[in-house]
């Protein structure tokens, strides 16, 4: 069993939800990333996706675009995230998982990067634009190393296909709430709900929302229909003013923020 | 990598887009499902006879193909060698070969049951068709541009806005045809249902990169026709730019399995060699993921998209289709770079002999094609795809010449 498997058998056996939050690796820089990531698993996140900033990320709003390029333009580098990473990871209690293009992975060399993420502590990895018919190769390499490879379900995903998807994903299954791409919102789509209780029937393997959600009010309304939340853009635009005078507030006011969430959460 | 297939096919891509390694989907789970839809569509429409007599009425009637083959005969007198021959593209309404793809990818729209058409544009050409394909049938159009593209290209920018688009600048990065690219997809991350996204070359996810060399080959077909009328024969040598692809992959296709002709794509050599300076992936780059497919591209030690510089907008490119890179990796095509300044050159050249002013993008092909012309005798022929006019180019090379326009 991988450490993201022992993490949801044991929040099921509670009956407990995992928030998981979102953060970009190096911006402004990789100590502040590592302390945003002590400080939210110290206030209750039950685990941390880092992302790594990418020059071209299809998938992301001008939120997370804009941290991307703020931590890119600081010349962060693959070597000293992944360093990064291996620093915090025995410090914490909850998985990490990345989040990063397959354009970077491919080049850093699939078996490489897997092996990376095992020795530095990392539990597993979200690779937004690798679908399924292009992940067997990635599949069996995060297997071999006991990594688990968080697959994407989306609401334009057709319900065989989902199934398929289902099967190949493991960890969690990482349902998009929205045809779209990241950012706050403040309304999710109405058949949200309906759509996450069919998913949840159909496989064993827990589901965590993300995409769109900011308020505690989204956080009420899924928690009870999902094993996790993944919150991005609303912690990501947080940090986008930190200088170095304002750090411990801005480190303050995102556990705080994280922590109306995880009230909400109970 | 793994070691080159000794042949080189025309029946490729197989189900998953593959082209050799190359090509397949780079792309986010929420694109896939329009994917699989736009690929089932498009086969149904190849095999639809009416679809093909709808096209190919439009490209005779409204288009004005076939477009000529153009022997130089001044610019090959010049050059003192082989027989130049231009593929005149730029005598298609609009004014390159972009329009070639747009009309058929916006029949594709209305099979589809779409309202409303994206599109990303470097030089603007590509925005230009596709606007004008969506005014013809009454499509709404959105086309993205980099903010440095509409600077370069302000007279297309006008007639898209003229022909009923709007042009929505994009500020990120570069502020180039890579740029526009990633906004038009962020676009249709979220219209995807309702929107469909006329990709301008032969790059992108699977089936893109072959819809759009299939719209594009009537390029070659015309040429092989024409050759056979005018010279009797067919040419020794076939020579295109490459931006992202479209204008060389159409001319190249109905040529690849007949081996007698070699086959020239001609990458944008901008200022020199060092990274950033050029635009030549097939030359200087390596194989990676860029725009949702496994080609070659620019990319730095961690998979991050060089900057990379040209003159010529539409050429302006990091990435290149993958059929490219699998045309390098079988050795079937030659590529090989121009600088700006050679292009220049060749631009100013084919102004003064022929009375053509090329596009800055044809300018690069044009040179290389004179440079071969002149190593090679008299009885050869060297076809270039003159891929688009330059009238769009003529305040950029006021400016680069340091000269006042009138
Ligand atoms: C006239 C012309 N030629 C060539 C190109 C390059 O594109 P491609 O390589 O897809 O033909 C462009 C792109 O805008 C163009 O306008």
């Amino acid at each position: 069993m991988s450490v993201i498997d022992q993490l949801f058998v044991k929040l099921r056996n509670e009956n407990r939800k995992a928030l998981m939050p979102f953060i970009t690796a190096g911006d402004p820089d990789l100590e502040f990333t590592a302390e945003v990531i002590q400080e939210l698993v110290a206030r209750g996140a039950s685990m941390c996706e880092v992302g790594i900033p990418y020059s071209d990320p299809i998938a992301d709003g001008p939120v997370i675009q804009a941290s991307y390029t703020r931590a890119l333009g600081r010349g962060i580098k693959l070597a000293d995230l992944l360093e990064s990473l291996g620093n915090v990871s025995p410090q914490i209690s909850a998985p990490l998982v990345t989040m990063g293009s397959y354009a970077i992975i491919y080049r850093h060399g699939i078996e490489k990067y897997a092996d990376a993420l095992s020795e530095r502590g990392v539990a597993g990895m979200i690779v937004p634009d690798l679908p399924l018919e292009e992940s067997p190769q990635l599949a069996k390499v995060c297997a071999a190393r006991d990594l688990s490879l968080i697959q994407l379900v989306t609401p334009t995903t057709p319900p065989d296909r989902t199934l398929k998807i289902a099967e190949t994903s493991s960890g969690f299954l990482y349902y998009v709430s929205v045809a779209g791409i990241t950012g706050e919102r403040t309304e999710l789509p109405p058949e949200l709900v309906e759509r996450v209780s069919w998913l949840r029937e159909q496989t064993p393997l827990p589901v965590c929302i993300g995409f769109g959600i900011s308020q505690p009010e989204h956080v009420k309304l899924l928690a009870p229909v999902a094993d996790g939340l993944i919150v991005g853009s609303a912690i990501v635009r947080r940090m986008a003013n930190v200088t170095p005078k304002n750090r411990s507030t801005t480190l303050q006011e995102i556990g705080d923020y994280v922590e109306t969430l995880l009230s909400a959460l109970e | 990598m793994p070691t080159p297939p000794d042949s080189c096919s025309a029946n490729v891509p197989d189900a998953a887009g593959r082209f050799g390694q190359f090509g397949g989907r780079y792309v986010p789970e929420t694109l896939i499902h329009a994917l699989d839809l736009l690929a089932v569509e498009y086969d149904a429409a190849r095999q639809d006879a009416s679809f093909q007599a709808e096209l190919d009425e439009l490209l005779k009637n409204y288009v004005g193909r076939a477009s000529p083959l153009y022997f130089a005969k001044r610019l090959t007198e010049h050059c003192g060698g082989a027989q130049i021959w231009l593929k005149r593209e730029d005598l298609n309404h609009t004014g390159a070969h972009k329009i070639n793809n747009t009309l058929g990818q916006a029949l594709l729209t209305l099979r589809m049951g779409k309202q409303r058409v994206i599109a990303e544009t470097g030089a603007g050409q590509h925005g230009v068709a596709t606007a004008t394909a969506c005014a013809h049938f009454g499509l709404d159009c959105i086309v993205y541009m980099g903010e440095e593209d509409i600077r370069r290209q302000a007279p297309n920018v006008f007639s898209m806005k003229l022909l009923g688009a709007e042009v929505r600048p994009v500020s990120s990065g570069s502020r180039t045809l890579r740029d526009a690219i990633n906004e038009a997809m962020r676009d249709w991350m979220s219209s995807v249902e309702s929107t469909h996204y006329i990709l301008g070359s032969v790059v992108g996810p699977h089936p893109f990169p072959r819809i759009v060399r299939d719209f594009q080959s009537v390029i070659g077909r015309e040429t092989i026709t024409q050759c056979r009328e005018q010279f009797e024969g067919l040419p020794e040598v076939v020579v295109a730019c490459v931006g992202g692809g479209s204008n060389a992959a159409g001319m190249f296709y109905p040529f690849i399995e007949l081996d007698g002709v070699s086959l020239v794509g001609v990458e944008a050599g901008g200022r020199g060699n060092q990274p950033g300076d050029h635009a030549s992936p097939l030359t200087y780059g390596s194989p990676g993921v860029l725009h949702g497919s496994f080609s070659y591209v620019m990319q730095d030690e961690d998979g991050q998209t060089c900057d990379v510089h040209s003159m010529s907008a539409g050429l302006d490119y990091p990435g290149v289709g993958p059929e490219h890179s699998y045309w390098k990796a079988t050795g079937r095509v030659d590529y090989t770079t121009c600088t700006d300044n050679d292009a220049m050159h060749a631009f100013d050249t084919l102004a003064r002999l022929e009375g053509i002013l090329p596009a800055l993008e044809s300018s690069h092909a044009i040179a290389q094609a004179m440079e071969i012309a002149r190593n090679r005798s008299s009885s050869e022929q060297v076809v270039v795809c003159l891929s688009g006019r330059g009238d769009k180019d003529a305040s950029e090379i006021a400016r680069l010449k340091g000269e006042s326009l009138g």
